[in-house]
């Protein structure tokens, strides 16, 4: 079986703006695909051309094998980044509404069940949480029980407690086989819920693969910090790379073990030690800078 | 059969949503109930006086000198006559425009604001009231019926109630939609432009149809107004008056995604209209141009073949220019809307 959704060398410019900048990448079915990327990557125009809300400058874009046609709407389910709700509905109007401009439909209950609607169905739209309204939301998306579902950034603005909650639903469809497209700039979220990553930035996919194996290429090791007066005498005999940060000293290492085997053989203070292994936000930002963007 | 579907899920949405905004549909049966209300204790009794004449000491007097003269000055009708105490309270009114004329019968005086064009009627009535008395003209009464001036305005008043519901109501939310993603996220559906259109129109016909039901019961129950044509005639016209006026909604609303500017656009249509298309007053005497641009508004259309059947009892074959032109607005406006629209902003 093919890819079900394949980009190729895709390109969406404004005047003065290359928002995607030749991308490229095909999704299996029952995968699901991170894009990642800071504010103004090109994450939402990439994944808004593909979803058929924005004209392409330029590259193709192929579901199931096939340019999309007409079964494309009624065959995907979209949840965008910011969509209010029609006024004075209730949870399950709103969701029968558009649950009925499907011609193919998903089971009610098994909506209602899935995203947790239950105690709120009677409630009026504008009387739901944050979180609530994200569940509505994703229910909205999967209410033509779609082949292909594009998530665009569905946490953002979310308390802890309610990201975790959107987690789990996001994996329970996971386990049913579905195919997923994205994006986020929560790294434990791509690395919680992507099989395949593709980090975007200016426009273009820097990095692609799985989350393990893009740290493993990119990335790995840890960072040890620790707050004692190490004598230069040690640390000059040192097997790892090191830095002095205030009143820290910082290590840079693929092999901790031998590092922290070490101190222990100096007689180092390690109560003040903290080991923290890199991972999906560190790749990141080692990619991607560490300037903040708007 | 998906798109009938599509069409009546939409058509049912939009109709709780106005259903269940409260205010919105309370104003659309007030507002005009409250208008035939406030006209019908302005003009419903003999009381409407145009001109207010102050008159200084005792109210009525056959020794005071100018009395007799002013016994005929008062039984012209329209005019209310205020008593003051002192020739100074009266002045000052006058002064102040609160008052047109002012008489002191004892010193057989009177005064008048060189400024106030009513001060000046009612002086040249003053003046003239002797004279016309003195040699009386026969007067003639009015053939035919004479239709009270609510029944004249109530076409009016519901035209123009039609008209801002079709135009705002239609006009702004969809607006709003557009501004606030509800439009981005249905386009993502198999809903297609038209299948969205056809929803909005039908309901808000429905909607403009059930308001203007009420209200036109409701002044029918507490006015006892008569409709001399055909219901269904009436309800002919009604219909193809909404119908244009939301088609005309549906062109302001094809593209725009700023609330500010749809509603500024909304404006500069319907206050013309509402001036223009006489539904206050006649434009009888007012510049042919005047009269040419009101023949283009759809309100007009709408409130003169209203007024045709409810006050004068015509046919449908008395109104056919008027259907034949609302319905060419009609074909008009929303083929342009259907052209122009868009899901999305930008």
């Amino acid at each position: 079986m093919g890819p079900i959704l394949e980009v190729k060398d895709l390109k969406k410019y404004y005047r003065e703006v290359k928002a995607v900048d030749g991308i490229s990448f095909a999704i299996e079915p029952g995968t699901c695909f991170g894009l990642l990327g800071p504010n103004g990557a090109g994450k939402t125009t990439a994944i808004e051309v593909i979803e058929g809300i924005l004209h392409p400058t330029a590259g193709e874009i192929n579901y199931k094998g096939r340019r999309r046609g007409q079964s494309f709407k009624n065959e995907v389910g979209i949840q965008f980044q910011n969509t209010e709700l029609p006024q004075f509905l209730t949870v399950k109007e709103t969701l029968i509404t558009f649950r009925n401009l499907y011609d193919r439909r998903a089971d009610l209950d098994y909506l209602v069940e899935t995203c947790r609607l239950e105690e709120i169905l009677g409630r009026d739209n504008h009387k739901i949480s944050g979180g609530q309204k994200q569940r509505l939301l994703l229910a909205m998306a999967l209410a033509n029980d779609p082949d292909l579902i594009f998530l665009d950034e569905p946490t953002t603005g979310l308390d802890p407690q309610a990201r975790r909650h959107l987690w789990d639903i996001v994996n329970q469809i996971k386990s049913m086989k579905k195919t997923m497209v994205l994006t986020t700039h929560y790294m434990e979220e791509a690395e919680l819920l992507c099989d395949i990553i593709g980090i975007i930035d200016y426009g273009k996919i820097i990095v692609m693969g799985s989350p393990q194996v893009l740290l493993k290429e990119h990335g790995g090791g840890a960072t040890i910090t620790i707050r004692a007066e190490l004598s230069d005498s040690i640390l000059r005999n040192f097997p790892c790379r090191w830095s002095r940060k205030h009143d820290r000293i910082e290590i840079q290492t693929d092999s901790p073990n031998e590092c922290i085997s070490r101190m222990v053989q100096q007689g180092v203070d390690l109560s003040t030690m903290n080991v923290h292994a890199h991972n999906l936000e560190d790749l990141f930002l080692k990619l991607t800078g560490h300037d903040l963007r708007a | 059969m998906r798109t009938i579907k599509r069409v009546l899920i939409l058509f049912k949405a939009r109709n709780l949503e106005f259903l269940r905004d409260r205010s919105a549909f309370g104003w659309n049966i007030l507002f005009p109930l409250l208008v035939i209300v406030g006209f019908s204790m302005v003009f419903g009794d003999e009381r409407h006086d145009e001109y207010k004449v102050g008159i200084v000491g005792p109210y009525a007097s056959s020794k005071l000198p100018a009395e007799e003269q002013l016994s005929k000055f008062r039984e012209i009708k329209y005019i209310a006559f205020i008593s003051f105490a002192s020739e100074k309270d009266a002045l000052d009114k006058l002064l102040h425009h609160k008052i047109d004329l002012v008489i002191n019968p004892a010193k057989g005086e009177f005064w008048s604001s060189k400024t106030s064009p009513k001060g000046y009627i009612a002086e040249q009535l003053l003046k003239g009231s002797a004279a016309i008395f003195k040699t009386p003209l026969k007067k003639e009464s009015i053939q035919g019926v004479e239709i009270p001036y609510l029944e004249w305005l109530f076409p009016g008043i519901l035209g123009m109630n039609i008209m801002f519901s079709a135009l705002f109501g239609v006009g702004y939310v969809v607006v709003t939609y557009r501004k606030n993603g509800v439009l981005k996220r249905m386009s993502v559906t198999p809903l297609r432009p038209w299948e969205f259109l056809t929803a909005q129109i039908m309901s808000r016909m429905f909607l403009l149809l059930l308001t203007t039901g009420i209200v036109f019961i409701g002044c029918m129950l507490l006015y006892g107004f008569r409709v001399r044509g055909s219901y269904l005639s009436l309800l002919l016209v009604f219909f193809l008056g909404a119908f244009s006026m939301i088609s005309l909604a549906l062109v302001v609303a094809s593209r725009s995604s700023s609330e500010e500017f749809a509603g500024g656009i909304l404006n500069l249509i319907s206050w013309p209209m509402m001036f223009l298309s006489e539904v206050w007053f006649s434009l009888e005497g007012a510049r042919p141009w005047v009269q040419k641009i009101s023949l283009l508004f759809p309100l007009t259309q709408m409130v003169d073949a209203a007024r045709q059947i409810m006050n004068d009892g015509a046919g449908l074959r008395e109104i056919q220019p008027q259907i034949f032109i609302l319905l060419l607005m009609s074909a008009l406006f929303l083929s342009l809307g259907s052209l122009l629209f868009k899901w999305q902003k930008g």
